[in-house]
């Protein structure tokens, strides 16, 4: 399996991202944001970091790059991507999730471990996964999920929720809610769910000796189900 | 030829910044301040001579990077 990883400047989680998919197998080639083309891949990552330095809105600047016409095109042919923090920001800007991402509730960059819940395994991203609810580590200090009530109301009926902020158990609680999300929504698909855009970052959770296993639970499904 | 823009939050999309603005303000002894909404500023020199022209180019502007229209506004003021 292919992957391609692109580096926009301010990106930093992009070197560790690329040696997460290794890990897995994924065959993986970074990408510069001036780019034109992407390489043939099966996934395409949108990396978190602070692209343009979180310039305007997060992820806005980046969501103009000459690569992301490219993005763009390979979302809509049904090519997966997905996009980790600041990723998931890049996303919501180019509109390939909807939404948008607002400064944490509580105005704290918020750098800790929480648990979410696996909402929907109806998709390539968490079909076969075997557990329903993950600890990943989050690190953001824009990862306030929102969105308007019309948007709301699609994003349920379509089942576009992929994961949401819960206790160990997989409870949904406002009390385990970080940042403020509406529906403590932690990460969401397009409506196609080829696109998946999250918060939470798996390529921390890959070595037991420095932190957790279920970013490699999660990825090592992945592969699995591109494969 | 100049052309300013502000965009604010829409109404219903909460402010934490402003809230916490609001505070410092009430702290300060401000007190007769019922709300704090912050928002963003842009001067645009642009080099379209024809103001008609040049405030549609920045309203594409907004529309496309300057505001997110999920949840923000935008005004373009007269160019000077």
């Amino acid at each position: 399996m292919k992957s391609a990883v692109i580096t926009f400047p301010g990106s930093n989680c992009d070197r560790d991202m690329d040696v997460a998919l290794k890990k897995f197998g994924f065959k993986n080639k970074m990408v510069w944001h001036q780019d034109v083309e992407l390489p043939k891949s099966d996934l395409i990552v949108l990396p978190g970091g602070f692209s343009y330095g979180d310039y305007l809105r997060c992820g806005s600047m980046a969501s103009k790059s000459k690569i992301m016409q490219s993005v763009i095109n390979f979302a809509n042919s049904g090519g997966m991507i997905m996009g980790i923090c600041n990723g998931f920001q890049i996303l919501v800007e180019t509109g390939l999730v909807p939404g948008v991402l607002l400064r944490n509730k509580y105005l704290e960059f918020i750098c800790k471990n929480v648990f979410v819940k696996i909402n929907d395994k109806n998709n390539d991203y968490f079909k076969n996964i075997n557990s329903n609810v993950l600890e990943l580590h989050i690190a953001h200090n824009e990862g306030n999920y929102f969105c308007t009530n019309d948007q709301l109301k699609e994003i349920e009926d379509n089942e576009q929720i992929a994961i949401n902020y819960c206790n160990q158990n997989g409870q949904v609680e406002d009390s385990f809610n970080p940042n403020g999300s509406i529906k403590n929504i932690a990460g969401i698909f397009n409506k196609e769910k080829n696109v998946l855009g999250m918060m939470p970052h798996p390529e921390r959770m890959i070595d037991t000796s420095l932190s957790g296993e279920d970013g490699s639970l999660f990825l090592k499904n992945l592969i699995n189900n591109l494969k | 030829m100049k052309i300013s823009v502000i965009i604010t939050l829409k109404k219903d999309v909460l402010d934490p910044q402003g809230k916490v603005i609001h505070q410092a303000l009430d702290g300060m002894g401000f007190d007769d301040v019922n709300e704090v909404r912050q928002g963003k500023y842009f001067e645009i020199d642009t080099k379209e001579t024809n103001p008609k022209k040049a405030k549609d180019k920045v309203e594409e502007m907004c529309k496309k990077l300057l505001a997110n229209l999920v949840i923000e506004n935008y005004k373009i003021i007269d160019a000077n």
